[in-house]
């Protein structure tokens, strides 16, 4: 009998929880490549009044392996991915609400496009799409089943050709084509990067901020703008389940305002509040095309990447029928 | 006398909650989605030019592993060499080193820019290169214990009574150390078979060519087809047993305790 009141006493202790409002631990989960922006941001946010005294625990890594982490109970209260599929997998986990893309910028934090990365001074003078299936040109592209970067690569490419005014069957040639030039196709994008900079290929289609973040650290490379590419776009939220939402909530306002947009743009970003924006020179392509005018994620994901009847799929099962040695 | 009730218990249990439980979710998770579903899934193109690829690699390496691990093991017994002591340390850094540094350094040593002039990036090679070393440990420590052990008097009377020494290593030293090499082997194919962190970078990944079994499912994984992931694995994980028992049937030949 006197044992139990001190066990009925700890379920109140726990419930007596932390903090006030904008105090105590967020817990960040993000995609890999902004480890980096969110030091500088963190430190920023840290500094503002809204912010001062919050401390973040980080946890960074590939968008879809994190989102997958989330929806198997990883605490989270700020999450931010490289797609937006991503954050539909914790909306349809019932851990997002789903008009998280309601907001002012449609429930993202950053843009960015795709690029090609070259070696230094561009010695094989790529500057289109067609360049990248000339013969002799070999490109990296991480592996579409495995990497979100990958999807984004395929859909600028597929996206470019239908900008120059192609077919959609000359498009999904042109997949043909570039897949044939691939001399890599890495599990993942920062995978793809290591191989591209130990020497193989000629060129890395990547992320714009992660090619800038590369430059920065001093690699040898060089970034040029395709003619026509797709906007990338990458979402964050608030989960309904996390433990500290006020403190949550301010960093990702933060995030979005005008400081916190101007450190996204230093870092390589680009920023989605338009006056920002202007502030930076970000190269400008001829045609940027949203995933929208492709059909959207949801029917990308179904018709292009689905690995048994998608049309990658099949591309890719026909190239290794034409080159398995059985 | 409770020790001796309790004990197989206590293993049963444990080897139940590490192994067998998280097999039997795998298998469980594989069967989700019907039979139909199981079948596409292991007879995909992608699939099965993975799995042949992984299998034909790690018999390969396990195979030459076990010569090599040999050879190694021999050395740090019988020999004596300035430095003995320092290789015979370092043929464990395989295992310490986690597989992402290893893939890493693999590909920055036998790459594009490798300084030998050696580049296997992209093909088969760096494949079997990235298993042979991360296996090495297993083929040398299973084989070194039982050199150590093994009884040069019947060497010396072989030599003794006029065998050159391809004679007694053929008939007396390798019939002796063969249960340990097969042992080694075995083991090697194993970790082989699942590699994923120290293969996926240098073998350039490539679908059909070098795209490894653990690189396609996690491919499955991570494209949200759980239920294929886990088919596939377990294919795997069956193959991976079926040559285990068989090496385990090859080593009962030897008349060798079944319990090493």
């Amino acid at each position: 009998m006197a044992a139990s009141v001190p066990l009925l006493a700890i379920p109140t202790l726990l419930a007596a929880g932390p903090a006030s409002a904008a105090s105590g631990n967020v817990a960040l989960v993000a995609y890999s490549t902004p480890k980096p922006a969110y030091a500088a941001l963190i430190s920023a946010f840290n500094s503002t009044a809204a912010g001062k005294g919050v401390n973040f625990s980080q946890s960074f890594g590939p968008s879809g392996t994190q989102a997958t982490a989330v929806v198997n109970g990883l605490p989270a209260d700020v999450v931010n991915f490289s797609l937006a599929p991503d954050m539909n997998k914790l909306v349809k986990a019932g851990l997002v609400s789903a008009s998280w893309s309601q907001g002012s910028t449609g429930g993202m934090v950053t843009n960015s496009i795709v690029s090609f990365v070259v070696r230094k001074g561009n010695p094989k003078h790529i500057k289109s799409w067609a360049d990248l299936v000339k013969p002799g040109v070999s490109v990296i592209t991480p592996n579409p089943f495995s990497s979100g970067s990958a999807k984004w690569n395929l859909m600028a490419a597929y996206g470019a050709q239908l900008a120059q005014g192609k077919s959609k069957a000359q498009a999904t040639a042109y997949l043909t084509q570039l897949l044939k030039h691939a001399a890599a196709q890495p599990s993942s994008a920062s995978n793809a990067l290591q191989t591209f900079l130990s020497g193989q290929g000629d060129v890395l289609l990547d992320y714009e901020d992660d090619a800038l973040y590369a430059q920065r650290q001093g690699e040898p490379i060089s970034i040029i703008t395709p003619p026509q590419t797709i906007l990338i776009q990458n979402p964050i939220a608030v989960p309904k389940n996390a433990t500290n939402p006020a403190a949550a909530k301010a960093f990702v306002s933060f995030l979005l305002s005008t400081a916190g947009q101007k450190i996204w743009g230093k870092q390589g970003y680009r920023p989605v509040l338009a006056k920002v924006a202007a502030q930076f020179s970000f190269p400008k392509p001829q045609k940027l095309f949203l995933i929208s005018s492709l059909g959207g994620w949801t029917k990308v994901n179904k018709v292009f990447f689905d690995p048994q009847t998608g049309v990658i799929a099949k591309i890719e099962q026909g190239l290794g029928a034409s080159t398995s040695s059985g | 006398m409770l020790v001796r009730i309790a004990g197989p218990g206590l293993a049963i249990t444990y080897l139940s909650l590490l192994v067998l439980l998280p097999i039997a979710a795998v298998l469980s998770k594989a069967f989700s989605g019907g039979l139909g579903a199981l079948w596409s899934a292991v007879s995909q193109p992608e699939a099965v030019a993975a799995l042949k690829l992984t299998l034909l690699c790690s018999l390969g390496v396990a195979a030459f592993n076990s010569v090599a691990g040999l050879v190694i093991a021999w050395m740090l017994v019988r020999d004596e060499f300035p430095g003995k002591r320092i290789v015979g340390a370092i043929i464990d850094l395989p295992f310490a080193l986690p597989t992402v540094v290893a893939g890493l350094t693999l590909l920055s040593l036998y790459g594009p820019d490798s300084p030998f002039g050696v580049d296997v990036a992209g093909t088969p090679f760096g494949i079997l290169l990235a298993l042979a070393f991360v296996t090495l440990p297993f083929s040398v420590r299973s084989v070194q214990p039982v050199l150590v052990e093994l009884d040069r008097e019947a060497e010396e009377a072989a030599a003794s009574l006029g065998a050159t020494s391809a004679v007694t290593l053929r008939r007396i030293v390798l019939p002796s150390i063969a249960p340990a090499m097969l042992a080694g082997a075995g083991l090697a194919f194993a970790r082989a078979v699942g590699e994923f962190g120290s293969v996926v970078l240098i073998s350039g990944n490539l679908p059909f060519k070098t795209q490894v079994a653990s690189s396609w499912i996690f491919s499955l994984s991570q494209s949200d087809d759980l239920s294929a992931a886990a088919a596939v694995s377990i294919l795997l994980v069956a193959i991976a047993l079926a040559v285990l028992v068989g090496i385990g049937l090859v080593r009962r030949r030897f008349n060798v305790d079944e319990s090493i």
